[in-house]
């Protein structure tokens, strides 16, 4: 109820809303939004190693060999959290038809993919002292890895189709069709009993570990968030001037007419 | 509901005029699940606990190989687009599409598994839970593979796009599939396997023709 007096009072700032989404009108605010977003990243990260490696205690149980945790942790977020919006940007090009949200979702894909590959690389890292394994074939490591799998052939099925609507379309469809894996990976320790440790955080209770670890990684989780953001907008920037190369506005800009 | 067995029966007939290609599916899944004997050695022991795994991705693949069947020659024929002029909303064409590729595909290989099973030196209750995995199973393998073959139609290199794209979709049959059997070799209990592939089985009715028209539209634009 709210939102509709809302719109109907302030016309002027809806309008404003859809006015980026035009590729014209995004690419310059991307531009200036990319460095505020880099600089972020690097706050949090500094904090965030900072807090990681110089005030977190040693773990009773694992050691030194926990700290990678700071890093596989935020890649594992982020690698699902990415392809949940990636999908959500490919579902509204499918449905609104906007060409902005379909180059959005092409410019998180290789983003969310090296999440996944860094979160699978960690994970092997870790395992290797704790478990005693590169690899196990565990419910949730299968998960992640079909995950990579699935960025993988999402690239691989836009970069195959020459034409840019089809393959935005094309590509939309196989993105909404893995959203089903998300929860599978989310939930697959609690499902089923297997050997990677339940989830380390949690919205419902209290974090099951010591109150500066959890600090550590919610400004790594930050810092991930800051940097996927700002790659993102950088990428979606070079496949607007890739696409609108016929357009005036692009050829007008500064940076082209060089 | 006549269009959806006029798509049927087209599409079997189709099949019956060149039977070599159902045949060379079948004949891969028999040569391929064979290998792994020769490979692996003949313990028996060894191979009564691979053979649930090594049939199931047997059909995973030759399931793949008559995939590109589904849509390619209609679409290069024109045929796919004066189907997708006709009164009869996609779905239903699609769908029998799809009914038509898993009698070609699917249930042969539900009734040729027993016969490879024996070869894997499997007993009779784990051959009949394998049929049944399987009679659940290729049936999501069908539906799900016809999106991966609607959205690689006309692509250069479709086919080899086409198993990227549908073999990490087909892992969850894989699992419950191959698991079942496995669990029943040492006794457990299998009817949580069988649920969740009933389940797939459902989702997947329920969901994908929609998806599978979407793509064939998009193609077809």
């Amino acid at each position: 109820m709210n939102q509709v007096n809302n719109s109907s009072f302030s016309n002027n700032r809806l309008i404003n809303w859809f006015k980026l989404s035009s590729p014209s009108t995004f690419y310059p605010v991307a531009g200036k939004l990319i460095p505020i977003f880099w600089v972020l990243a690097a706050l949090f990260g500094l904090a965030g190693l900072w807090v990681s490696f110089f005030v977190a205690p040693v773990d009773a149980v694992q050691g030194q060999g926990y700290r990678i945790i700071f890093i596989h942790v935020p890649a594992s977020w982020m690698s699902m959290f990415i392809y949940l919006v990636m999908a959500t940007w490919a579902g509204l090009g499918l449905v609104f038809n906007t060409r902005l949200s379909a180059m959005m979702a092409q410019s998180l894909a290789p983003v969310g993919a090296w999440m996944a590959f860094l979160s699978l690389w960690t994970g092997a890292f870790w395992g290797k002292p704790m478990w005693g394994a590169w690899w196990v074939w565990d419910a949730r490591l299968t998960s992640e890895l079909i995950l990579l799998f699935l960025y993988l052939g999402f690239i691989a099925l836009q970069a195959s189709i020459d034409n840019p609507r089809r393959a935005d379309k094309a590509g939309a469809i196989l993105a909404l069709l893995g959203v089903v894996n998300i929860p599978i990976i989310y939930f697959s320790v609690k499902w089923w009993n297997t050997l990677h440790q339940g989830a380390s955080v949690s919205l419902t209770k209290a974090p099951a570990m010591a109150q500066t670890m959890f600090l550590g990684m919610l400004l790594m989780a930050l810092c991930f968030w800051m940097y996927s953001i700002a790659v993102g907008l950088m990428r979606v920037r070079a496949i607007i001037l890739e696409r609108e190369a016929h357009t005036d506005w692009v050829r007008q800009l500064d940076e082209v007419k060089i | 509901m006549s269009a959806l067995f006029t798509i049927i029966h087209r599409d079997l007939l189709l099949v019956m005029r060149r039977k070599s290609e159902v045949l060379t599916a079948l004949f891969f899944f028999v040569v391929v699940a064979s290998l792994f004997p020769l490979g692996i050695g003949a313990d028996a022991a060894l191979l009564r606990k691979i053979a649930p795994g090594v049939l199931w991705v047997a059909a995973l693949l030759s399931t793949l190989l008559g995939l590109h069947r589904m849509f390619a020659a209609d679409y290069q024929d024109g045929a796919l687009e004066q189907l997708a002029l006709a009164p009869q909303p996609m779905v239903i064409l699609v769908t029998g599409k799809i009914i038509a590729h898993w009698i070609v595909c699917g249930l042969p290989l539900v009734l040729l598994a027993p016969l490879i099973g024996i070869q894997f030196d499997l007993d009779t209750s784990s051959l009949y839970i394998l049929m049944l995995t399987l009679l659940l199973g290729t049936p999501v393998l069908s539906l799900l593979g016809s999106v991966g073959a609607a959205l690689t139609l006309g692509v250069r290199g479709g086919s080899v796009l086409m198993s990227l794209l549908i073999l990490p979709l087909y892992i969850p049959v894989l699992i419950f599939g191959a698991g079942a059997v496995y669990a029943n070799s040492v006794g457990l209990d299998i009817s949580g396997h069988f649920s969740l592939l009933g389940a797939l089985l459902i989702l997947a009715l329920a969901f994908i023709p929609w998806v599978s028209a979407a793509a064939v539209k998009i193609a077809i634009e």
